[in-house]
């Protein structure tokens, strides 16, 4: 185990810069996972942590050490691929093995460790099988058993779950969050599934266009995030932004509603979230015609046709408000999120 | 549900016995279907006539070997025992044995090796080289044949197995098929290996090559059935009847006066059997090679 850092790292591919001066530390035995839409550099980052890629410039310190110019080997890490890299011509027992080729291990001690990692992960009686004899779930297993097995620093997952369906994607889900509860090591997990970030996550770093745009816990990115690209990109549905102007006491909304809001000044973006956003009596927020409703069980999702255009609520499951009525909408003060329109980025 | 036996055809789907005895009409593709048959089979009485010719005229007299007729009129062993009895034939057996296997052995090692680095490294002058091993295909061995026996006799290589050997150890073709191959690995598997700590040399060996046996074993029987029947080069390179490889030593049997047939066919026939035994033990992975090369376009 050790403590991950990198520090103003950058990438570029001939002149194209596609990392852009990456910091981020990640505490020993911490759960990092870097989300963002494709081409964010979040595959990037990883590879070059894990050597399959040469930084251009920066460094990557595992345990304090430099490890940006050394070999993969040499890096004490550890990686699952997304398609699991197993071998196909060899067992279980040898694909699990095989992370330990290079070591100096006395050969009993090696199969122990195997014998030991198989009966983690629940593979011992699968042990002599090849891997097309096993299902999607037993095939990211060994993968995870291949890089357990040689007890390195630090766990690099490249989106491992995201060829598996969604009922086996769930459970592999739990396995590894257990997994890393029990053996405690430092994991660097990529996705851009939001969901398996805000699940397996102590601290999310949220990734676009080569930079980091946000680090925190599930909660923080979720609750206070840093822009109005963190605030759409984590939660399902997307928050709603709405335009409005501020004066420091009240945000008028281009809709036509207003609200008072002690914050932020100018041209600004009104954001809440669906979870955040109820069909109400009283004084609202905005109003307008129910256009699609989608039921979940306890609550119904409804989206909403406003002057201020489409907008996402969530009503009660047993009433929900019918589609083509109009509804007004509302939310609580502290529920409310500003954006600077022109940068995008929180207003206190 | 119903108590029915199992076994009972429901009567709604019983066929009449009309439509049991009404003989089922013949579409146009019935005919298409026709059409194709005959005429595979007749391309395979095209691929079997050589055969059956060859096995045919290793049975016959040497004044029935200019008939026609596939049955002997008076079938003989004789070829097979003087052929078998004469010591030359086990020699020119031998030397095309280990020339067309070293040449195999040499091909699947050097054509895999370069065809994965070109396939798997990016390096400056990677297309360039590779066209220039492509390019290599275009030239016919009738032009490459004076410049080998030239360097032969400069490097003291005629009529020794090196000699023979030297131009085929290494193909264009055999780097253009595995390079091909070897597109068809995840780069992912090497990735994980590097990680592992395995050296590029024990990542192409370990996990490289067995991810590609097909293609590998598909090489292997083009190398060697190419090698065992090769005959111009050998007959070029070699002067002594010792050093002959099999065809060019089946080729001299006869006389000045007349050549024998039906020895030339006795030792043809009999130099099909490593070939068949090398294919009955690659096909399944042959035929996939060769499917695979295929879709590899």
């Amino acid at each position: 185990m050790a403590e991950l850092a990198l520090r103003s790292l950058t990438k570029a591919y001939g002149q194209t810069e596609v990392l852009h001066g990456i910091d981020l530390e990640v505490a020993d035995g911490e759960f990092v996972v870097l989300v963002g839409p494709s081409g964010c550099g979040k595959s990037t980052t990883l590879r070059l942590i894990a050597g399959l890629e040469d930084t251009t410039s920066g460094a990557i310190e595992i345990g304090g050490r430099d490890v940006a110019r050394l070999e993969p080997a040499a890096r004490d890490i550890a990686m699952v691929f997304q398609n699991y890299a197993i071998y196909p011509h060899m067992t279980v027992r040898k694909n699990i093995g095989f992370g330990l080729r290079a070591s100096k291990l006395p050969r009993a001690d090696k199969k122990e460790r195997i014998a030991e990692v198989a009966e983690i992960l629940g593979m011992t009686p699968l042990l002599d099988r090849k891997p097309s004899q096993l299902s999607g779930g037993q095939r990211q297993r060994v993968a995870i058993g291949r890089a357990m097995v040689r007890d390195p620093a630090v766990f690099l997952f490249d989106e491992p779950l995201s060829n598996l369906d969604a009922q086996l994607r769930t459970q592999m889900r739990l396995e590894i969050k257990k997994l890393h509860q029990r053996v405690g090591t430092t994991i660097v997990f990529v996705t851009h599934d939001q969901v398996e970030a805000m699940t397996l996550a102590d601290r999310i770093v949220i990734m676009k266009d080569g930079h980091i745009r946000q680090v925190g816990t599930p909660s923080e990115v979720y609750r206070n995030p840093a822009d109005t690209f963190v605030a759409r990109f984590i939660g399902a549905p997307s928050m709603n932004l709405i335009e409005g102007r501020a004066d420091g006491a009240r945000v008028a909304l281009a809709s036509g509603g207003e609200i008072a809001l002690a914050r932020g000044g100018g041209d600004v973006l009104l954001g809440v979230r669906p979870d955040d956003l109820h069909p109400v009596e009283g004084p609202a927020l905005i109003e307008g015609r129910v256009t699609v409703q989608e039921p979940l069980g306890p609550e119904t999702l409804i989206y909403v046709e406003t002057s201020a255009g489409e907008v996402i609520a969530k009503a009660d499951g047993r009433v929900p408000p019918a589609v083509g009525s109009t509804v007004r909408l509302g939310a609580a003060p502290e529920d409310i999120h500003l954006f600077d329109r022109q940068s995008g980025l929180a207003l206190a | 549900m119903t108590d029915a036996p199992l076994t009972e055809i429901p009567e709604r789907v019983k066929p009449s016995s009309d439509a049991l005895l009404a003989k089922p009409r013949r579409g146009p593709r019935d005919n298409a279907q026709v059409i194709r048959w005959i005429l595979l089979f007749l391309g395979g009485v095209l691929m079997v006539m050589p055969i059956a010719y060859m096995i045919s005229t290793s049975l016959k007299w040497p004044h029935e070997v200019y008939n026609v007729n596939l049955i002997p009129d008076e079938p003989t062993l004789e070829n097979y025992t003087y052929v078998l009895e004469d010591g030359r034939f086990y020699n020119w057996f031998w030397n095309s044995l280990i020339i067309a296997t070293l040449t195999t052995i040499s091909n699947l090692f050097f054509d895999s090796l370069v065809g994965y680095t070109l396939c798997k490294f990016r390096f400056p002058g990677r297309t360039l080289v590779f066209i220039a091993i492509l390019s290599t295909l275009m030239i016919p061995t009738e032009m490459l044949v004076i410049p080998w026996y030239l360097m032969s006799q400069q490097f003291g290589w005629l009529d020794s197995y090196w000699g023979i050997m030297f131009p085929g150890l290494m193909t264009a073709f055999g780097v253009f098929l595995m390079k091909q191959f070897f597109e068809s690995v995840p780069d992912d598997f090497l990735e994980a290996a590097r990680i592992d700590g395995l050296n590029e040399f024990q990542i192409w060996w370990e996990v490289a090559m067995p991810l590609v046996r097909p293609a590998l074993a598909a090489l292997a029987i083009f190398v060697f059935l190419g090698n065992w029947t090769a005959f111009l080069w050998p007959l070029i390179v070699t002067n002594s009847v010792e050093m002959y490889t099999l065809p060019v030593g089946l080729s001299g049997f006869g006389d000045e006066a007349d050549v024998a047939w039906e020895l030339i066919m006795t030792g043809a026939a009999i130099s099909t059997i490593p070939t068949l035994i090398v294919f009955l033990i690659f096909q399944r992975f042959i035929i996939r090679g060769v499917v695979m090369a295929g879709l590899k376009g």
